[in-house]
């Protein structure tokens, strides 16, 4: 039923793609105040929220109606007036869905950016230009490389306060490209904006002529996600295997799917695959997908593979192609970012790890070092990880896990690590290199 | 739907991520339950649930945690579905436990049964040896609930420690516990009302009638307009009853669950008048969110939903 009134949202629902962003900072960068001014412009703060946090800051008597109080949604971020933890906020223009990890922007919560990162399509780096570059746009701009978040946004904030001067903006632009060179960057987009005036957030600034580039909120529109995921090396994990056995109807008496979510690649009816670990190779005869099925899948699709031949297929096991696999390996090479205040990483540390679908036993062989996450200064001495930092490992794997590098595919290079006595996740991972 | 760019819609990323989720923790746990209302998030979750294991049936049973005080027409249709669906209902009762001295009722006026539900949850969960419960609770529901991870660990008294989550890297998911330990499982974690909504509309799913516009006896309080049919709420002297055109936006206890004035009978106008609306879903009926800033998260530190 068309309508020329619909609202935009559900109108467009069926084209709409999805862009997840991190954004790090603190409040004193304006950080709330610019996701409180995305969210406003996009209608999507509603009236009670607003009013509740209207009253909050009256009763705490702050001066201007507090938009960080919109995230903190924990008693004691409130109290303590500080962001703990990774908030999540939704909005929607007619173009995209937004998912906004919002994380705390100081050092001792590493570990919440490299959470929000995980995931994100795009990071937004705050700096205040009257302060310039700062040890912690540097650490978020490196947490944002060594976690692969493709595009990079550096959103110079309050050019307001510097008589929205171009000479201001250029002396951080030449800093940060300098710092950057040293880093992979893959896009980086530097946009000049005041979040409390509104320049350049949604709409062109008329206060800086000078500036020829894109809104923030078109940017995030029209940045193109889609070749970000790898389409190439075909990487199925398998999560779970379909079997309804008890089935009365004859057609699916004997039906026995793979299931799980595309990690890698475009799979089709009729490819050649190998299993791995048998290394036995098969066809693909069948795809089904949520809705029937389907001539290919991709990343993120969860797929159910139906394959021509009876081979012993099980969770944590991996499809690929014949001549295309992931390295098999029980030696792996992480950056790994430690998560836990109960104890330290050191050599001989033994842990559980979750890559893909398949977990096993891990020892740490070796520290090779520990990174400054504000110098990239890498101190080959040290003896241990504490929580929140970085550093380059090797670990020792009971069973092959099937992995590739983590700049060549987050999903297949990424793993986790649990600690086995509570069962805590300790650490985060990131594959540079297996044998 | 699929583009030519290999590029899916948000609804398919959200359909996909959210079937990854319900196959994790059914590869990974023994006893998995769906809680189910009968309201639209658990019943957008039982459809994904079918996706995600078609064509086999769903590996689980759900679990309805009833307050005795339910619309009659979500009861109605509670039943329908699960028939049609061959699934396994658990139902864990208030009023049990209320009988059986485990809880006491409320008194007074306001007095709900939304919170009383802890205890039955937590004694069916024990009761039936399940150690994960898939939720449908949505992080733009709430402050509290937009800090709430995935895969959300319980101790052994039930208990959500909200400055202790295990942080959830990629789509990798920690799903160990130790006996007598469980964890809720929120497949729609990402999802908004209105990603529910376009959901629905997509799938042609069917819902209760309650959340099309009919006319009904009610009466107001505290802003709210409160169901004065089934009686669960306590309606006082001065707080007189009259008809008005109503849908409900949530559908939880008749007690404190409130309608809103709506003339929408179609999915299409109701989906338009929630696009519109400028007040959130909990804020415009929950009368059990309004006793504190923290409500939602005392209760769900206690082990709510």
């Amino acid at each position: 039923m068309a309508s020329t009134n619909e609202p935009a949202e559900s109108a467009s629902a069926k084209t709409m793609d999805l862009l997840r962003f991190a954004t790090a900072g603190s409040v004193d960068d304006g950080k709330s105040t610019l996701i409180g001014r995305l969210l406003f412009d996009s209608k999507s703060i509603f009236e009670d929220q607003l009013e509740s946090v209207e009253k909050t800051s009256v009763d705490r008597g702050e001066e201007y109606t507090n938009l960080a109080l919109l995230t903190d949604g924990l008693r004691a971020e409130r109290e303590q007036g500080i962001t703990i933890d990774v908030a999540y906020r939704y909005f929607a223009t007619p173009r995209r869905k937004f998912i906004i990890a919002d994380t705390p922007g100081h050092i001792q919560y590493t570990r919440n950016m490299v959470t929000g990162a995980s995931t994100a399509d795009l990071a937004i780096i705050l700096v205040d230009a009257r302060k310039g570059i700062l040890e912690q746009s540097r650490r978020h701009a490196f947490l944002t490389t060594l976690l692969q978040v493709p595009h990079l946004v550096v959103a110079i904030n309050k050019m307001d306060l510097v008589d929205y001067d171009q000479g201001v903006y250029e002396r951080i632009v030449d800093e940060f490209t300098a710092f950057a060179s040293k880093l992979e960057v893959t896009d980086l987009t530097f946009i000049p904006i005041s979040a409390l005036h509104g320049d350049n957030v949604v709409e062109r600034s008329v206060n800086m002529p000078w500036y020829d580039g894109s809104s923030l909120l078109h940017h995030l529109e029209h940045v193109h996600i889609a070749s970000d995921r790898n389409l190439i090396d075909v990487r199925f994990p398998v999560q779970y295997v379909i079997r309804p056995h008890a089935s009365t109807d004859p057609e699916l008496h004997d039906y026995r799917g793979y299931a799980g979510q595309v990690a890698g690649g475009v799979l089709k009816p009729g490819d050649e695959v190998v299993h791995l670990p048998s290394g036995l190779t098969t066809t693909i005869t069948g795809i089904d997908g949520p809705n029937g099925p389907v001539e290919e899948a991709y990343s993120p699709m969860s797929v159910t593979l139906r394959l021509a031949d009876d081979i012993d297929i099980s969770r944590g096991d991996m499809i690929a192609r014949p001549n295309n696999r992931p390295e098999a390996a029980q030696d792996l090479d992480a950056m790994v970012c430690w998560m836990t205040p109960d104890r330290v990483l050191t050599p001989r540390t033994k842990l559980v790890i979750k890559h893909t679908t398949r977990t096993a036993k891990a020892l740490v062989k070796d520290l090779h070092y520990r990174l400054d996450v504000n110098t990239l200064h890498r101190d080959d001495q040290a003896e241990g990880l504490g929580l929140n930092e970085i550093g380059r490992i090797s670990l020792r794997v009971t069973q092959p896990l099937f992995v590739d590098d983590y700049n060549r595919n987050r999903l297949t290079g990424g793993f986790i690590l649990i600690d086995e006595a509570t069962n805590n996740t300790v650490g985060a991972g990131m594959i540079t290199g297996a044998r | 739907m699929q583009r030519c760019d290999y590029q899916l819609s948000q609804l398919d990323v959200l359909e996909a991520e959210s079937i990854h989720i319900f196959r994790e923790v059914a590869a990974e746990f023994e006893r998995p339950v769906l809680l189910f209302s009968g309201g639209k998030d658990s019943l957008v979750m039982l459809r994904l649930a079918q996706k995600a294991f078609w064509p086999a049936p769903i590996p689980f049973p759900v679990m309805h945690v009833d307050t005795g005080h339910n619309f009659p027409e979500v009861m109605e249709f509670r039943d329908r579905r699960v028939a049609e669906l061959g699934i396994r209902l658990v139902v864990a009762s208030v009023q049990d436990a209320i009988d059986s001295g485990r809880v006491t009722e409320q008194k007074g006026r306001r007095a709900s049964r939304n919170r009383l539900q802890i205890t039955p949850l937590l004694d069916a969960i024990e009761e039936h040896q399940f150690d994960a419960a898939f939720g449908g609770a949505r992080r733009d529901e709430e402050k509290a609930r937009a800090k709430e991870r995935v895969v959300s660990f319980r101790d052994e008294f039930g208990q959500w420690d909200p400055k202790n989550q295990r942080p959830e890297l990629w789509n990798l998911f920690n799903t160990r516990i130790t006996q007598g330990e469980h964890v809720r499982v929120f497949p729609l974690s990402n999802w908004t009302e209105l990603d529910i909504w376009d959901y629905v509309r997509r799938e042609e799913l069917e819902l209760p009638s309650i959340y099309f516009a009919h006319t009904r006896r009610v009466f107001e309080r505290d802003g709210l307009l409160l169901d004065a049919e089934t009686g669960y709420a306590n309606r006082g002297d001065d707080e007189p009853e009259f008809d008005a055109s109503v849908r409900y936006r949530t559908v939880g206890d008749a007690s404190c669950t409130g309608a809103v004035k709506s003339n929408a009978t179609s999915l299409e106008e109701v989906i338009a008048e929630i696009a519109a609306t400028r007040i959130t879903e909990r804020g415009q009926t929950r009368a059990d969110d309004r006793t504190s800033e923290a409500a939602m998260e005392d209760r769900k530190k206690e082990g709510y939903f």
